[in-house]
Formats: C-alpha cells, structure tokens, sequence
C-alpha cells in the first residue's frame, strides 16, 4: 500500500435486507487530497461513508483506513478522523462548550477550555459557546458540527452532505471553512456533497458511484479536461451563429438549447474571439455564461 | 475512556428535565402519604389494627416513622420502577432518536464501553433515586412522626419489632430495593439497545413488569417453574428483613437471581449495541 494512501476501499458491498445499497465500491485517497465523493440521490454514497465510519459493517469488500482495518484498530483509527454524517446532532439541553467538551472528552485528544474557545472563534460562532443548541439555526450547528470534527486536530476529515439543507449563505459560509481547513491546516478531506460546483472549486482527486458501484476516479482537472469549458451563449440569431461558429472554430457539436440559447464547448482562450467574431457578423450577443464542466460530465456518467 | 464517557453521562442526566422528574414526583408522592398520614393516620392505623384488638392491646406510639416508612415503602415500590425507566429507558434509544449515536459511535471509544458507561450512570441515578427515597421515606417520616417499634402484618401474622432493631433492617432493605431497581434500570437500558425511539423502552419496561407481576400472582401451576426465576417475584425481597426471624436463605437467592439478570441484561445490550448497524 502506497504509504500515503489514507483511505482505501476495495469492492465494498452493503446488503439492507433485500436492498443492496452498495455493490462494488473501490477508491482509494491520498494524504492532503480535497477528494470529492459523488453520486445521485441514493447511490450508496452515505452507507459507503458509514462502512468507513464502522457505524455500520460491510459485507464483503476491504476498508483500510491509515494501513488499519478496524477489525483491529479501531479507537486509533477513529483517534485520527473527524466527520460529520449528513448533519450534526448534538444534545440540545446543553451549551455549545458543553458539547464540544464532551466529544472532546472521548475524542482521545486533551483539549483544553481555551481551545475550545479558539475553536468556536474559528467556525465564526464567537460568543455563542453558552447558548443551548436548541437555540441553534442549522447554519450554526454545522458550523459547530465542523468545530467537533476539528477539535482532536484530526489528520482527516470525512464531511458528508455538510450544506445539506443551508441557505446560500450559509453554504458559502461552509465551503470558505473547507477551504480554510484546506489551505490553513493541510487536512485530508473527504466531501461528499450534491453541490458539484463546491467539487469543482475545491477538490484535487474525485470518484462519482452510481446504483452502488465505482463509475469514474481519478484527477479532477484530468477528468473535466481543464483546457476546455462549455459556455452557455444567447444571440439574436441561432441559426447565423451556429453556421459561423461550426465554419470558424470546426466545433460541429452544437447543442442548441432554445430558439436563441446554444451551448458550445470550447478552449478557455477561444472565448473573447468567438465573441468578437459573432459581433463582427452582425450578430447580438446577448450572454455568455460559463457552465460548470463537473455538472455535464456527471450527467454524461450517470446516464450512460 | 470508559470514566470519561461515564463523566459525560452524569452531565447528560443532570442536564435533562426528566431526570428531575423522578425525584420531584417521589417527594410530591411522599410529601402526600405523609400529610394524609398526618392528618388521618390514626384511623388508616385503627382500621388496620381493629381486628386485633379482642386479642391485643396497642400501647405507645405506633403511628411513628418507621411504620409510615414500611407503609411508603410498600407503596412506592411498584411505581418507582416507571421513575427510573423513565431515565434509562432513554439512555441508548434517545441517543438514536437525537442522532447523537452517530457522533458518540465515531470516537475512539468502543461500542461496549458506550453501553457500560450509561450502565454505570443509570445505577448510580437509580442510586440516587433510592437515597432519596429512604431519606424522604426514614429520615424525614421520623422527624415529622418520631421514632418507635414496628408492627407488620405479614401473611403469617402480626411482627412487632423492638425500635432499636429496625434501623439495620431499613439499611439492608434499601439495598435489596436498590437491587430490584438496578434490575429495571439495566432492563430499561437493554431494550433501548434495541430500539430508535425513547418510548418504546420505557413503555416495553413497564409492560413487562406488569405482565411479569401477573404471572407471578397467577395461581396456576403451569407457571410454577418460571415464578422463581423472575426479577418480579424478587421485587418485594426488601420485605423479608421485616420478618422475625429474617429468611436470610430466601434474601441471598433473591440477591443472587436479580444479579443474574443485570449481569445477562447488561451482556445482552453490549452484544446488541455491537452488532448494530448505526444508520440513524
């Protein structure tokens, strides 16, 4: 095993029942990777994230997580990892600092008050750390869900859906916290997420599983092929700017969206000429909008 | 990590309202027989005594502390049991319907250290519960009705114990009390190993109790052979100091099949908690 693998999985199944939730799931992450988890709604992504938790056992198929099996390691393995699944629960009748204590309590790392303090300072919930959870708006609990994750110094995070159910802001709240464990503090993370342009923007290394099995892994800039966007274009005249644009560019694959959008794929660079050259024919360009890659190549994978 | 885990129960219990319920219903409990017995103890006491009186006469005070603490504790005893159900039915399953289960089961902590530490948290609340019963039940009935000799009516008639030779008896009885309890709190605990939901193991608690008691008061001798071995049947054990001579064979063998049944209990939550798939 490669010595900075942290995370290896290998043909997990996961039978509920008669419901075979996880099939063949293999991936495997690096240390200091941002590694995107993804898949549609019930694609096993959260049972696969609970095997490697051991909050439930695999059937078949190996996890090995820092070169331990939990069969073995289990309290060291968990000593090293900070997660949140789907979204945080915490005990209501208690304070903010009360519950940090006691998960810090059993996280198998000394913290002291004044960490946790530094803590809550962190996530952004400065002077709140006497409120009852109860008290809590969901934006606040996954900010402190995040500051639990974080308190024993984890070397790896496991964040699974952490925007699930956030307002816009709040979920940009989160994803500046990702980037900040990120860039300040080299952790390891795993995200599971449905927002794909979060991926796109954050993660280096990605897998996308479907109906219980691995589709695709690997780099994402390899995967998405940085060099190229698809951008979104809305004329005047469909049919003069896709003639030009297949004349000029030799771009045939045209996907005409309505009578006056299309979208094209495109070199990054090309953008600024392929506007000038459709002004310079008479033509109104009325938008051009990038389009996030991860979403097309996602869609193409999970229909194919 | 298991006192560790145990510390941060006792802070979990002392924090929720319900914990506080058993003790406030035990004292507005105690706090009625005790002003009922204030106000009308003495005929409670005449209609007890009344068929004896051909045959005996009652001197002294025999309406004391130590006789409303007999009468309490033959009262309360049969719905203590919902009091501490209450809290440690609500142990493992609240965990679950909080979805703090999750976070608890994702630390360096072990699944059997988990069940342990609310085990050792549900006997000391139930400890507790005890304590304050006897205090409210002892302490505060001889402070109110003074002290004195006891007399019980036990099915083989009329015991009249000397006051100097109650107290010990009071201290052993609570204990087997307490014993009886820790039964039903482990019980509690066991069936909310089982379970998603709070209810469900405080409800299933008091069911099995109630339908436990009736096997045990049914005469019918198809149930003869389990009668001995319920933890219901062991219940009233703390009775048996009251008798003169005390049934030391029969206290020892209630003591050693309620430990039995903590000690299975207690196996059968950590194996369940062990197995289980966490996909709260």
């Amino acid at each position: 095993m490669n010595p900075n693998t942290i995370i290896k999985v290998e043909h997990l199944t996961k039978r509920f029942g008669t419901f075979q939730a996880v099939r063949d799931v293999s991936f495997h992450v690096n240390k200091g990777d941002v590694f995107g988890f993804l898949g549609p709604n019930g694609a096993g992504k959260s049972t696969t994230i609970r095997c490697m938790l051991s909050l439930i056992k695999n059937d078949s198929g190996t996890i090995e997580m820092f070169g331990n099996s939990y069969d073995k390691n289990r309290s060291e393995i968990l000593s090293k990892i900070g997660s949140i699944i789907e979204k945080p629960d915490f005990y209501k009748y208690l304070s903010a600092e009360k519950n940090l204590e006691i998960f810090a309590r059993i996280s198998g790392a000394t913290v002291s008050k004044k960490e946790i303090q530094e803590m809550l300072d962190f996530v952004g919930l400065t002077g709140r750390g006497k409120d009852k959870i109860g008290g809590f708006s969901h934006g606040m609990k996954q900010r402190l869900g995040i500051a639990q994750t974080l308190l024993h110094k984890p070397d790896l995070i496991i964040l699974d859906e952490p925007t699930t159910g956030l307002d816009p802001q709040g979920i940009i709240e989160i994803r500046n916290l990702i980037l900040r464990l990120k860039t300040e503090q080299n952790k390891t993370i795993l995200l599971s997420s449905h927002q794909l342009s979060e991926i796109e923007l954050i993660a280096n290394r990605m897998v996308i599983i479907n109906k219980g099995k691995t589709i695709v892994e690997g780099d994402v800039k390899e995967l998405l092929n940085a060099q190229e966007i698809v951008v979104k274009i809305e004329v005047d005249k469909l049919n003069d700017a896709c003639n030009l644009i297949s004349n000029s560019f030799g771009i045939q694959d045209v996907n005409r969206i309505n009578e006056h959008e299309f979208e094209v794929n495109i070199e990054k660079q090309s953008v600024p000429k392929l506007n000038a050259l459709l002004v310079e024919h008479g033509i109104e360009v009325h938008s051009i909008e990038p389009k996030r890659k991860l979403e097309d190549f996602f869609m193409k994978i999970i229909q194919s | 990590m298991l006192l560790k885990n145990t510390y941060n129960e006792f802070i979990k219990i002392l924090a929720k309202p319900r914990s506080y319920l058993g003790i406030g219903a035990l004292t507005l409990l105690i706090g009625i027989i005790l002003f009922a017995m204030k106000a009308d103890g003495s005929s409670f006491i005449s209609f007890v005594t009344s068929s004896f009186e051909q045959t005996l006469s009652f001197n002294g005070n025999i309406l004391n502390g130590n006789l409303i603490a007999f009468i309490i504790l033959q009262m309360l005893i049969v719905h203590i049991p919902l009091l501490v159900a209450l809290v440690t039915g609500d142990l493992i399953s609240g965990e679950a319907a909080m979805g703090t289960v999750r976070m608890l089961a994702t630390k360096p902590i072990s699944r059997t250290n988990i069940v342990l530490s609310k085990f050792i948290a549900g006997a000391v609340y139930t400890f507790v519960l005890t304590i304050w019963l006897g205090f409210l039940a002892l302490i505060v009935a001889k402070w109110i009705f003074g002290t004195g000799d006891l007399i019980v009516l036990n099915s083989d008639g009329l015991v009249i114990l000397k006051s100097d030779d109650i107290l010990w008896r009071y201290g052993l009885s609570f204990l087997v009390a307490y014993l009886a309890l820790l039964t039903i709190s482990t019980l509690s605990i066991c069936l909310s190993a089982f379970a998603e939901n709070s209810i469900g193991p405080i409800v299933s608690t008091m069911a099995i109790i109630i339908l436990f008691t009736i096997i045990g008061s049914l005469d019918v001798s198809v149930f003869d052979n389990i009668k001995p071995y319920l933890f219901t049947t062991h219940m009233a054990s703390w009775r048996s100091f009251f008798e003169d001579p005390v049934p030391w064979g029969r206290i020892q063998e209630s003591i050693v099949i309620l430990l039995i049944h903590n000690v299975v209990l207690v196996s059968a939550a950590i194996y369940k908690f062990n197995k289980k798939d966490i996909t709260s």
